[in-house]
């Protein structure tokens, strides 16, 4: 090799490397292993990891005390763990620069009571260091109802008012994630539908979110996947199919042929307890895209079945809670014994 | 963001806060009543001394003595003002969960607190140096009576205030909001009793009393630098009417100016606090 080429050589080779990793997928917006914290003689949490990935809607749910707040608190470094590792958006989390892009909105929400909504948005602004038009933050807090209250002191507002504002602050400053803690706790069920509706927008924008509710519907509702933990520990994770299993369709039919049997059998098992009133059950498959039942339907009316109902079965992601928080006090009733 | 940022942010906002929680108000209206009041005493004393009631020795000295009065009214009041907008400023929004919002952000929770003590220093030393410098030119507006050094005057009062926020700062990110409030002021107190108990033991010419002040000095530095600040303010002449040890049993006079030794140890002590203050508050979980 000679002299002129090796610079040459060097500078492909950094290229090189320079294109493998902007190739590589960027970091999860949450990973954390094995986060652990004892308060005295009560073990709060223990070995929890778990990831977010960018654009994700995760889930948190568990009974009370099962140490959610501990972990959200323990990711944005309000609390200490006793061992574990958090990184945020690809830094490590001991870093605060890794909480530029990270909006969040605390359970235990309150605000300066000497302030207005305008100037708490511009106060977490400038603490973001993350330039935001008085625009986009007069957009926020009209996101969130508070438009026509910007400029009143929040010392007269009620709780529902300020945890809106406390979501407009987790959403003010460009979020690539946001926490939120029981975001709809004192919301009306209105309020509770626009939250929804801005989780849904944050999901549309690939901004990632970290959900933990109480209210089981709303989280089955938003959430791509769901971690639940019990005890400090997660009990389970996975997405909500994972979770959930296989789904079920209820049908009632006559005027079924052979040719119609084999056709639900294609679909999936056949279970026809119910045949003498015409009703049959099938376990729709996990992978199934959404095509399955109105596919079925559509060639069992071509093959001349009359179709009564058609009913769509499934375990709800509040059956499936109590079960595997059942199960594990179970287990840890056998334990014990 | 950069932490000078941060610090600056958060100082301004405490400001803001001692502003809007109507601190400001209620310690403006208290100042100009003592202003007031001790403006109506100096004008008395003027006339007395006028009507030969006394010498113009024995005037001077008076002034020197009630100003130094004057000037303990309002170092209590700083101090009882900024001991309790400390303690609500640090713990009452660590245990509301204001902080949590805030401290979430991408910020050092050490950048975070040295902003609430720049804030509450600020608005501490301005309260006295402005209120002080107000009753110097009442004093000399009555009396003509003008301290030697009222500079040096009220950046040792500024000190002083500076020391007890720092001591209430680092119990707030221990205790409750009221206890770090209440402890700080009775330290406050303690330490001034027992420098008047030090004053008299040397007037006594009894050392063992007369260490419990110099003791009581270096533990809390707020009486030393309160003592530095009277001789600032007092009448040169006044150690020529009375003996120096009859001086120090007086509390509202002192006999001696304050070291650069002392000084660089109040500067040392506020460091020293200051740091177990972050250090507490960094390790805290909120």
């Amino acid at each position: 090799m000679s002299v002129a080429e090796r610079p040459t050589a060097v500078d492909a080779a950094r290229q090189a490397a320079a294109d493998a990793v902007a190739c590589l997928p960027p970091a999860p917006a949450v990973w954390c292993s094995g986060l652990r914290k004892r308060y005295g003689r009560q073990q709060a949490v223990e070995d929890v990891s778990f990831e977010v990935g960018r654009g994700e809607i995760v889930g948190l749910l568990g009974p009370n005390g099962a140490g959610k707040t501990s972990v959200i608190k323990m990711l944005l470094g309000l609390v200490h763990a006793d061992g574990g590792e958090v990184m945020l958006l690809g830094r490590p989390g001991v870093d605060p620069s890794a909480r530029a892009r990270v909006g969040y909105l605390p359970e235990l929400f309150r605000y300066q009571p000497w302030l207005s909504p305008t100037e708490v948005l511009s106060l977490h602004v400038r603490l973001s260091g993350i330039g935001v038009t008085a625009a986009e933050q007069r957009d926020s807090l009209a996101l969130v109802g508070l438009a026509d209250r910007a400029h009143d002191r929040l010392g007269g507002f009620s709780k529902g008012m300020q945890q809106r504002l406390g979501l407009a602050v987790a959403l003010v400053a460009g979020p690539e994630l946001v926490v939120l803690d029981e975001p709809t706790s004192a919301l009306d069920p209105l309020g509770r539908a626009d939250v929804r509706d801005i989780v849904l927008s944050l999901k549309e924008r690939g901004v990632a979110v970290l959900l933990n509710s109480h209210l089981i519907g709303e989280v089955e509702r938003v959430c791509d996947r769901v971690v639940i933990l019990d005890r400090g520990e997660v009990a389970a994770s996975g997405t909500l199919a994972e979770l959930l299993g296989q789904r079920e369709l209820h049908l009632q039919l006559s005027d079924v042929s052979p040719e119609a049997e084999a056709r639900l059998a294609a679909t999936g098992t056949v279970d026809r307890t119910g045949e003498t009133a015409g009703l049959f059950t099938l376990s729709l498959p996990v992978d199934d895209d959404g095509t399955a039942v109105p596919d079925l339907v559509r060639d069992l009316a071509a093959l001349g079945v009359r179709v009564h109902a058609v009913e769509p079965a499934r375990i709800t992601l509040e059956e499936r809670l109590l079960g595997i928080l059942r199960d594990g006090a179970a287990a840890r009733s056998g334990d014990a014994r | 963001m950069t932490t000078a940022r941060t610090v600056l942010t958060i100082a301004a906002l405490t400001l803001r806060e001692a502003t809007r929680r109507r601190v400001l108000v209620a310690l403006s209206v208290l100042t100009v009543a003592l202003i007031a009041l001790s403006g109506w005493g100096f004008s008395r004393l003027a006339a007395e001394s006028g009507g030969s009631a006394l010498t113009s020795g024995e005037a001077r000295l008076t002034a020197s003595i009630v100003l130094n009065l004057v000037m303990f009214g309002f170092s209590l009041i700083a101090a009882l003002g900024t001991a309790f907008l400390a303690g609500p400023t640090v713990s009452g929004e660590t245990e509301s969960g204001i902080a949590l919002a805030v401290l979430a952000r991408p910020i050092r929770r050490s950048a975070y607190l040295l902003g609430k003590w720049l804030g509450l220093a600020v608005f501490g030393s301005g309260f006295v140096v402005l209120a002080g410098l107000a009753q110097c030119l009442v004093v000399r507006a009555t009396t003509d009576y003008w301290p030697p050094e009222p500079v040096t005057a009220l950046a040792l009062l500024a000190a002083q205030t500076t020391v007890l926020l720092t001591l209430a700062v680092l119990l707030s990110t221990a205790i409750s909001p009221m206890a770090s409030g209440v402890v700080a002021v009775g330290l406050f107190c303690t330490t001034w009793v027992a420098g008047v108990v030090g004053g008299v033991g040397e007037g006594l010419g009894n050392e063992a009393v007369a260490r419990v002040g110099a003791v009581s000095r270096v533990l809390l530095p707020t009486d030393g630098l309160w003592q530095g600040a009277m001789h600032a303010f007092q009448d040169p002449s006044v150690f020529a009417t009375f003996g120096g040890s009859d001086v120090e049993a007086f509390p509202f006079l002192s006999s001696s100016p304050l070291t650069v030794a002392y000084l660089a140890w109040a500067a040392l002590w506020v460091a020293m606090v200051w740091g177990l203050a972050a250090t507490s508050f960094v390790r805290k979980d909120l």
